[in-house]
């Protein structure tokens, strides 16, 4: 665990989430104006669950995810402009304007991607723990799926190597409620996600997505028993994404009434300042100094992304083999 | 002259380049207790332990994502697939993950992983147990494509494909783990992506690879005794493909037969004919042939088995009817 103090920790969450936030709105805006296209998939609603785990996580550790990855990118340290430059397909984007938005990666920040396949990023991720384990370097791999993705085989095939060779890997079950438009219980026979690796030997626990100080704690727990050598750990977060499954996603499978009182009550970054407030571990005025350095990070992410040049044709023949 | 199997090739060059580079690991299925079930691994599980010649679960997909996963942590891992007919399995990890990263990344991230095993036909083994992968993997960008013939080129392509940056399909013939080979008293300078004469000849030439290379050298001799000097040349690797040797030969034969044992269509064969056809036209004297494998799958039986397969006397009619010649003897 990272030895700051309560103050420095809880404003970097809010931070971290709003900073998300706001970026991803500033996408959705470019996505409606034609600026950003192909499938973005945002994180708005979800912002807790990568913020708790990281104010766990050591520099050295990795961290893999799906498409729905511009967040972890942010809350990983990359920087806004070049994420935001990526997904308008500009030569200055992450991944010089190839990749787009569900294929961004960060080895600078020890980001592995960035994942189009559903569940192609946990036998990946458990790669990324074999090579700590290989290595002796004794990090740990933390790899995000959906709960859509917890239904793909390799998940399984991942968790049997994971537990046989006691590899460091932390498997964190993003369970926004909705694979694309079907609800879990529609594609899953048994919806506790977090016993999936019982048959493994694999403990897991549920905890509220919602919420990024009980994301910290199961953070804790996890990277605790993971690091004593004792291989593998599963945190089902029960989180909630407002919008679509993707931006082309009008998310008419569920109604706007369910959408809103999630918001209303259950709003990561709102519960969140007002925790904050109400223990008085960060001033109004200091998490007002945060929103409008947000603000000015989200437009100038956007100024550059748009002034940013498109990339060089004979850019289509480089980076193949 | 000391003699050597692609079995002994294989298990050399894995061996030193794990002597020489300790992120070099072995993963698959029976390649270390068992000694692997074709012998190829025998012994490397005892010089270098189980922590680099890991038997895996029998698991494609799973240990396919996970070793991608290591090689873009840093690792260079070979896996073995028992034979590629099981890769189709762990298919959308190899094309999606490890062949596009690079591209996808900007170049950011790398994926230096061998994927190697038995491919194409084995020995009575039927339709899911024979197929040929060279044509789909080297359908894609990212890929390199390496299937010998030759033990010595077996050995220095599989270290080059272990010490290159990038992900490298690796195809073996199960038939021939057993054949013997003249020891080369020096190791051949050989690099992926090119092309080699085997024998030079005039009249015709016939390109081909791995096992079938071995078919068409034999057909290239029964040419020689109506007078028919064909050129061959094995392939190596198939992608990238050298062209540059190919075109060469036509230019000095002006006919072309490809040899291999995979489906014709889409397959490795008609798309030399294409690029020969747009950039040799006018060398050309005859239409291309392609002798493949027949469009079924392939049977049990032995005497379908062998009418499914390109024989000896297919390239030979081939050949024969390209100089125009009658193929009667």
């Amino acid at each position: 665990m990272n030895k700051i103090s309560y103050k420095e920790k809880h404003e970097s969450c809010y931070y971290k989430m709003l900073l998300i936030r706001r970026f991803e709105e500033k996408a959705a805006q470019f996505y409606g104006m034609g600026k950003i296209s192909g499938f973005c998939h945002l994180y708005i609603g979800q912002e807790a669950v990568v913020v708790g785990m990281l104010t766990v996580a050591k520099q050295s550790d990795k961290h893999v995810t799906s498409y729905r990855d511009h967040g972890h990118m942010l809350a990983l340290g990359s920087d806004a402009g070049p994420i935001m430059a990526e997904l308008m397909g500009k030569a200055t984007g992450c991944s010089k304007g190839k990749g787009g938005s569900m294929h961004m990666f960060d080895p600078s920040n020890n980001f592995y991607g960035g994942h189009g396949i559903v569940g192609a990023q946990v036998s990946i991720g458990t790669g990324l723990a074999f090579a700590e384990k290989y290595l002796d370097t004794k990090g740990i791999a933390y790899v995000y799926y959906g709960d859509g993705a917890a239904n793909q085989g390799q998940v399984y095939e991942s968790f049997n190597m994971a537990k046989l060779w006691n590899l460091p890997v932390v498997y964190v079950i993003e369970n926004n409620e909705y694979a694309l438009g079907t609800s879990v219980s529609r594609a899953t026979a048994m919806t506790d996600l977090y016993k999936r690796g019982e048959s493994f030997g694999i403990p897991g626990i549920r905890v509220d997505g919602m919420d990024v100080l009980e994301m910290e704690k199961a953070a804790i727990k996890a990277s605790t028993y993971v690091g004593e050598g004792r291989g593998p750990f599963i945190i089902e977060a029960k989180t909630y994404r407002y919008k679509g499954h993707s931006m082309s996603d009008p998310a008419t499978y569920r109604t706007r009434a369910e959408v809103q009182d999630v918001m209303e009550k259950r709003d990561p970054i709102n519960n969140f300042k007002k925790f904050v407030l109400e223990k008085g571990h960060v001033a109004q005025a200091k998490l007002d100094e945060i929103e409008s350095s947000i603000k000015k990070i989200v437009a100038e992410a956007a100024s550059f992304a748009e002034e940013s040049p498109f990339p060089d044709p004979t850019d289509l023949y480089t980076d193949v083999e | 002259m000391t003699e050597i199997s692609a079995r002994e090739a294989i298990r050399e060059a894995i061996a030193e380049e794990m002597r020489a580079d300790s992120r070099v690991f072995l993963l698959g299925e029976e390649v270390g207790q068992f000694q692997g079930v074709y012998r190829v691994t025998q012994g490397l599980l005892n010089e270098f332990g189980s922590k680099r010649v890991i038997d895996s679960p029998i698991t494609e997909h799973g240990f396919t994502g996970l070793c991608i996963g290591a090689a873009l942590a840093g690792l260079r891992p070979i896996v073995e697939f028992m034979t590629f007919n099981f890769a189709m399995q762990a298919m959308d990890q190899i094309i999606n993950s490890a062949a596009k990263v690079k591209y996808m990344t900007g170049g950011l991230l790398k994926c230096p992983i061998v994927f190697r095993g038995a491919n194409g036909v084995g020995s009575r083994l039927a339709a899911q147990h024979s197929q040929c992968y060279a044509g789909w993997y080297s359908q894609i960008p990212g890929l390199k494509v390496v299937a010998p013939f030759l033990a010595s080129d077996t050995k220095a392509l599989l270290k080059c494909a272990i010490k290159d940056e990038g992900p490298v399909i690796f195809l073996e013939n199960e038939l021939l783990y057993n054949y013997k080979f003249p020891k080369e008293a020096k190791e051949q300078k050989v690099e992926i992506g090119k092309a080699q004469v085997l024998v030079e000849g005039k009249d015709v030439t016939i390109v081909s690879f791995s096992l079938y290379t071995d078919h068409a050298l034999k057909a290239a001799e029964e040419l020689k005794k109506d007078g028919i000097q064909a050129e061959v040349i094995d392939l190596r690797t198939i992608r990238p493909l050298d062209f540059a040797t190919i075109i060469n030969s036509v230019k000095k034969t002006n006919r072309l037969v490809t040899v291999e044992g995979g489906w014709k269509f889409a397959g490795v064969g008609v798309s030399i004919a294409a690029v020969v056809m747009q950039e040799a036209f006018d060398y050309l004297d005859a239409p291309i042939l392609n002798v493949t494998g027949k469009d079924v799958p392939l049977p049990y039986a032995a005497n379908l088995e062998k009418l499914a397969l390109p024989q000896v006397k297919e390239i030979f009619d081939a050949c024969k009817q390209l100089c125009y010649t009658s193929s009667q003897r």
